[in-house]
């Protein structure tokens, strides 16, 4: 056993105990702290396989910022209070056919198909790196990129527009 | 890493940066009249930038945007849109009671989205520029919040929309998956070559559909029109007006570019799909159009009829011989749509009043076609431009509506599509009883309309209506520029 492998195996087990205590966890706000816990633990994971890059995103968009607001908002709503709403009679049955038909898929890939090409290649050490990620970015995607944060400005204009309140009392 | 060119993209980058810099100014800005001033100004200096640029072509950004002949002219088009849309919104916002001065930066946040969709030569900027033509919009629609109406309207088209969006980047990602570019041009030659290989070719067929679906909810074609009345009747009437225009020629803009460059090897899978929603876009809108009563839905059936219209220049775009003529009837087309678009829409606002319970949008607002008795006599200039705009809806000469119908039926039939050019005049006709119901309902009938005069919505209807005609009259340097701006691409 490799120190990455040992890594791997305690690493996902945390992740899938996070998980399930997200799901299974009965305060909304510990549901959301284990969540936070499994973002963690995947980036890590993103590290392990050399794309710091995305481990980084990963922990600070996902577990830094989605996630705050997720708080927040769970926090100033204060969904503790609210009734449980009734779940749909037909979700329940709809997941459970969904599952099965996911887990149905996997088992066929992992123990069926027959594999053509033996191994896969082994990406560059550079692929993903934050370098390369500049590098594409600011040079092959610089307009996509630039017209995306012109998009974020024109959303958050248009979120203000929408919600902000007029002197006059108009507003909700 | 090439020197970037920046004339490519100027008329856009000057309007980006204006509408930035609106924002700021705006906030100092007491009467909201300059800000419009202000808008309409950055949308004259890009359209000035625009038309120096006839003629010139190339590509900028890792071939990321392409400007071109066909780009120039949409443009061109799009930026005449932003300015009536800004002289129709100038007085009824006011009147509206939702004067605000993020009315302007949006809408020329949205006509930099436009502009940018004409320009694309990358789906990943087809994709970005839907997104920011759409958001725009789906905030403008809700501007008379808490109207209930435009806060329904703005909510339905945003899920709609992102709906749709899903379906052009699911579409998006088949492709790259099919042909590993996202490059217009490069999916081309992968295309070409993996003509061997049938399974990426199918993912091909399969994401240029998806993507097809995406584009023709935004153009409002059947059967992906769902939204349209409801959204149009809801959004303030100026905003429908700039939205009805300027989303379907960026919509119509995009497909050309997308389909006719990337995927002309598909034509054979696709100009049958096309065809068909084409036929029934044309069919269900006039159909349902008959039924209608309120103006605002009447006018929101008429944009789907006609988006049925302008579909059908699409149509032989693998057509080698065709295409050319066909689309730029298309382009024809479009000019025809805007121009008496805006002058029905102006006609419309002079004709509406905020009164009625602002929570629930009930009341006497002068948005049934019944409040438009009397105006032939109260009002005889006005009720002549509802007049030509109608004819030229129903394609009726001497109005631009007529030429364009007739160039897009003789392209149709060159291209051996009979049927649609049946459907396309039989349609028509259908399309008669509706529009020439105003017209009756304005003279014949006896009634007190109350109309608005305002110095910008004048101008708007009356040049409209002016153009219309004229134009008419002398169809074929528009048409020419029109060919000449097509010519480069095929």
């Amino acid at each position: 056993m490799t120190p990455d492998l040992i890594a791997f195996f305690v690493l996902a087990l945390i992740a899938i105990a996070a998980a399930l205590g997200m799901l299974l966890g009965r305060n909304v706000v510990y549901s959301a702290l284990f969540l936070v816990l499994n973002f963690g633990t995947v980036a890590v994971f993103y590290i392990l396989l050399d794309a710091p890059f995305i481990a980084l995103t990963q922990v600070s968009v996902y577990a830094g910022a989605i996630m705050v607001l997720f708080l927040f908002v769970i926090m100033l709503l204060g969904t503790e209070t609210l009734p449980v709403s009734k779940a749909l009679p037909w979700q329940r049955p709809l997941a459970f056919v969904l599952a099965l038909i996911l887990a149905g898929e996997a088992g066929y890939l992992l123990f069926f198909r027959k594999v053509t090409s033996g191994t896969i290649p082994q990406p560059v050490q550079t692929f993903g790196s934050p370098q390369a990620v500049g590098q594409a970015l600011f040079n092959q995607y610089l307009l996509p990129f630039e017209v995306t944060s012109v998009l974020l400005l024109i959303a958050m204009v248009g979120a203000i527009v929408l919600t902000i309140k007029e002197k006059g009392g108009q507003g909700k | 890493m090439p020197p970037l060119n920046f004339s490519i993209i100027l008329p856009l980058l000057v309007l980006t940066v204006w509408a930035c810099l609106l924002l700021l100014v705006d906030l100092f800005v007491k009467n909201k009249g300059i800000t419009a001033l202000l808008a309409a100004l950055g949308l004259a200096i890009s359209l000035g930038i625009t038309l120096s640029q006839v003629g010139a072509t190339g590509t900028s950004f890792n071939n990321m945007v392409v400007l071109d002949g066909f780009s120039t002219f949409v443009n061109a088009l799009l930026l005449v849109s932003g300015l009536f849309g800004i002289a129709l919104a100038y007085g009824y916002v006011k009147r509206m009671g939702i004067e605000r001065g993020e009315y302007y930066t949006l809408l020329l946040f949205s006509v930099v989205g436009m502009m940018l969709m004409a320009q694309a030569a990358d789906l990943i900027i087809v994709f970005l520029a839907l997104e920011m033509l759409s958001i725009p919009l789906y905030v403008l629609a809700a501007f008379a919040r808490p109207n209930v109406n435009s806060e329904e309207a703005g909510l339905k088209y945003f899920l709609l929309g992102a709906f749709s969006t899903g379906f052009v980047v699911y579409g998006i990602a088949l492709v790259f998956g099919a042909t590993r570019t996202t490059s217009l041009a490069g999916i081309v030659s992968a295309a070409n070559a993996a003509s061997s290989g049938t399974s990426s070719l199918l993912l091909l067929t399969i994401g240029s559909a998806l993507i097809l679906v995406g584009l023709g909810f935004k153009v409002a074609a059947v059967p992906f029109h769902m939204w349209t009345p409801d959204v149009y009747q809801g959004a303030p009437s100026a905003v429908t007006a700039f939205m009805a225009a300027g989303a379907k020629i960026a919509g119509f803009a995009a497909l050309l570019r997308v389909f006719s460059l990337a995927f002309p090897s598909l034509a054979s899978d696709i100009t049958p799909i096309i065809a068909v929603i084409s036929a029934l876009t044309m069919i269900v809108g006039n159909i349902i159009a008959i039924a209608q009563t309120n103006i605002k839905r009447l006018l929101a059936y008429s944009s789907i009829a006609h988006a049925g219209y302008i579909l059908m220049a699409f149509v032989p775009y693998g057509q080698k011989g065709v295409v050319a003529t066909s689309v730029a009837a298309g382009l024809f087309y479009l000019v025809s749509y805007a121009l008496t678009n805006f002058g029905a829409w102006a006609v419309v606002i002079a004709l509406e009043k905020a009164e009625g319970n602002p929570s629930t949008g009930s009341g006497q607002r002068g948005l049934e076609i019944a409040d438009y008795a009397g105006i032939g006599r109260k009002h005889p200039a006005l009720a002549a431009a509802m007049t030509v705009f109608m004819f030229s809806l129903t394609g009726i000469p001497p109005t631009l509506g007529f030429v364009g119908k007739f160039y897009l039926f003789r392209a149709a039939i060159a291209g051996q599509f009979y049927l649609l050019a049946v459907i396309g005049v039989l349609t028509s006709l259908i399309s008669a009883y509706y529009y020439l119901r105003v017209v009756v309902t304005m003279y014949m009938r006896e009634g007190e309309p109350e109309t608005t005069s305002e110095p910008w919505l004048n101008l708007t209807w009356g040049l409209a209506a002016v153009l219309t005609v004229i134009v008419s009259l002398v169809p074929a340097p528009l048409f020419d520029w029109a060919s000449q701006a097509v010519l480069k691409l095929f």
